[in-house]
């Protein structure tokens, strides 16, 4: 079973940067989880933490029922793809491969035979004879994927692997390394600050806020039933709309039933429907169109609530004949409607 | 337009031109001389071109050498010569490649003061510290020996100045990479480390060997045999102050020995040598 634990773990840097604070999940066997938050959240020194190259200032972690807090890098089983893919640049492809499996006295004929089958799987058997810089980006990120293939760990660990290729390669790789998961089924962590691969990649999603997890689960759950204003605003894009309630309410918003306490209410773009003035609904909006982003399939008006106030993004299907500085009026369901409270951040259960 | 290019492409190989004629001229009497017999050259009256004695005087001057001055072939001096830049070269290396990879991967006491101490060293070269390096040598019963000639030349902070600063441009990730796959310290300095530095480690040969090959204060102070004489000190012997005891031809072929391992090297690093100073392969 290579599952991972981690329980209480944080970590405090040289200098006393608090970098992560009682972090605690599971992840099962064969899982991909991925951890998603903004720049300087801890991400990376989690990552860096289950690969042991980062120490471990409390708590365990512990991979396939073994804690490794003490055991070095090439001792966990796990192997790693780098941001800038950390290849050896003096060393073909195929001895950039086959490096850790010789370290480990792998037999020839064996580690030739890994080698040929993970350059087999990515497509990259006509490269072997090449060094990295002879190589394009896209290129040298499967190598460095083949690298960590070859050695079947009990854990891959991925720190921003696509961060340096373009936009199309990026979706092109995503999808292969969700699907090359799949077929070798090998548990996996995949460190990402964009939220679209975050949700497309993951069994197992952790959204990280300042050194503190805010929410762990499948990806549409957290898309469905964030349980913080953090998480609602993370996950989804264009995000949620997150309108603070006072107690006198706000000008331009109507909501059935309102909470008498402050409240934040959420409710994401694509939940809203353009309506006449003055149909009744759980919630209407009024508001003067701002801006408006036409992306083929929909189309986003931005605006603001009464004419001033905060933004609000609305999503229309197809093509919009609104203009800018028109008005219109938005509704929404009572069950697309999330509530938190001001004070804590923390999701509300308002019926 | 064209006459202008064409004339601004003049000028430049003109002074280059001139320059290598200004350089090379004395290298060209040089040889000249070396091919003539003494009495031509020592009567004043030497020709410009090479002479018929290539073959004589060069078979004396490396398996002869001068009669009284300095009673050993300039074979032996130039063997010598050569184990000095090679050693001098190598061990500067070596120990420069050594510390600067102590200094930048490793976290130790005092790790900064070592550094600092490496880098005063800068202004400590030989001339400065003869005396008690001297005394040293001699108290260790060096003298005379390759040891004695090449040690206290070797601990150099120029080497380990510049591995230092290319150490430092090395990505983490690559040592990361390395303790992943199974590397230890050692086995990074030697399976990646060092293939890295090799543009480097060529740049700083040919600079050392170079250096090694061109002492001259030291070994004239260590040496005191005949068998231990270096190339430099050998042919400042030859040349001695009653002119007539000089045998020009011989000081003249020993001169123009003396230049060709430098050069050797100089040609046969070159590609390395200049991807070291214009290619950053990371
Ligand atoms: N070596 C270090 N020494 C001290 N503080 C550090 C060190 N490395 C990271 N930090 C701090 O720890 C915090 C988390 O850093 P980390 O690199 O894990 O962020 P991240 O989530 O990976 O961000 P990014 O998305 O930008 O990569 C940051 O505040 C950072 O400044
Ligand atoms: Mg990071």
């Amino acid at each position: 079973m290579n599952n991972v634990h981690l329980r209480k773990v944080g970590k405090i840097y040289a200098g006393g940067v608090e970098a992560l604070r009682d972090i605690a999940f599971d992840i099962p066997d064969g899982a991909f989880c991925v951890l998603v938050g903004p720049s300087g959240c801890g991400k990376s020194t989690l990552l860096r933490m289950v690969a042991g190259l980062e120490t471990i200032t409390s708590g365990e972690i512990s991979i396939g029922d073994r804690a490794v807090n003490d055991l070095d890098p090439s001792e966990r089983d796990i192997a790693m793809v780098f941001q800038n893919y950390a290849l050896y640049p003096h060393m073909s492809v195929y001895d950039n491969m086959a490096y850790g499996l010789r370290n480990r006295k792998t037999p020839k004929p064996e580690i030739e035979a890994r080698v040929q089958e993970a350059a087999r799987i990515l497509e990259i058997g006509h490269l072997l004879d090449r060094k990295p810089r002879q190589l394009s980006g896209g290129q040298r990120q499967r190598v460095a994927m083949g690298r960590a293939i070859v050695r079947k760990p009990r854990v891959f660990l991925f720190d921003e692997p696509l961060s340096n290729l373009d936009a199309k390669l990026r979706i092109q790789m995503r999808v292969e390394i969700k699907k090359l998961q799949r077929t070798l089924g090998i548990t996996s962590i995949y460190v990402t600050h964009d939220q679209l691969e975050a949700m497309t990649l993951a069994d197992m999603l952790v959204v990280m806020n300042k050194g503190n997890i805010e929410q762990v689960g499948p990806p549409l759950q957290l898309y469905e039933r964030p349980e913080t204003v953090f998480v609602a605003g993370f996950i989804g894009a264009p995000p949620m709309n997150l309108i603070e309630l006072p107690e006198g309410g706000v000008a331009g918003l109507a909501l059935e039933n309102r909470p008498v306490a402050p409240v934040i209410v959420g409710i994401r773009p694509e939940h809203f429907e353009l309506a006449p003035v003055g149909t009744p609904a759980p919630l209407g909006i009024s508001m003067q169109i701002t801006a408006i982003e036409m992306v083929g399939a929909e189309t986003y008006l931005y605006g603001a609530l009464d004419g001033r106030g905060r933004e609000v993004i609305v999503r229309v299907a197809g093509k919009a004949e609104q203009q800018i500085g028109e008005r219109v009026t938005a509704v929404a369901e009572r069950h697309n409607l999330h509530f938190f409270d001001p004070a804590t951040g923390r999701r509300l259960a308002v019926s | 337009m064209v006459q202008r290019r064409s004339l601004l492409d003049i000028v430049p190989h003109f002074i280059l031109a001139l320059g290598v004629i200004i350089i090379a001229f004395p290298v060209y009497i040089a040889f000249v001389a070396s091919t003539w017999d003494a009495a031509t050259i020592s009567n004043g009256q030497m020709p410009l071109w090479p002479g018929p004695h290539f073959l004589e005087n060069y078979y004396r001057t490396i398996f002869i050498g001068t009669a009284k001055t300095t009673r050993e072939p300039v074979g032996i001096m130039m063997l010598n010569s050569f184990v000095m830049a090679m050693c001098i070269a190598i061990g500067k290396i070596a120990i420069s490649l050594i510390s600067a990879f102590a200094v930048v991967y490793f976290r130790f006491p005092f790790r900064m003061a070592a550094f600092w101490t490496i880098f005063i060293t800068l202004m400590l070269p030989v001339e400065v510290r003869i005396y008690p390096t001297y005394k040293i040598v001699a108290d260790l019963r060096l003298l005379d020996t390759y040891a004695g000639l090449t040690i206290p030349l070797i601990a150099s902070a120029t080497a380990t100045l510049l591995f230092r600063q290319f150490f430092m441009t090395v990505p983490d990730e690559l040592v990361e990479a390395s303790r992943i796959d199974g590397a230890g310290p050692m086995k990074f300095f030697v399976d990646t480390l060092v293939p890295l530095s090799i543009t480097s480690v060529a740049a700083m040969f040919v600079i050392q060997f170079i250096y090694g090959w061109n002492q001259y204060l030291w070994p004239l102070l260590i040496t005191t045999s005949d068998n231990m004489q270096t190339i430099v000190i050998g042919i400042k012997k030859m040349i001695v102050t009653q002119d007539a005891l000089t045998e020009w031809q011989i000081a003249m072929a020993t001169a123009v020995l003396a230049m060709l391992p430098p050069v050797i090297v100089v040609v046969a690093m070159q590609k390395l040598f200049v991807k070291g100073l214009t290619e950053t392969e990371k």
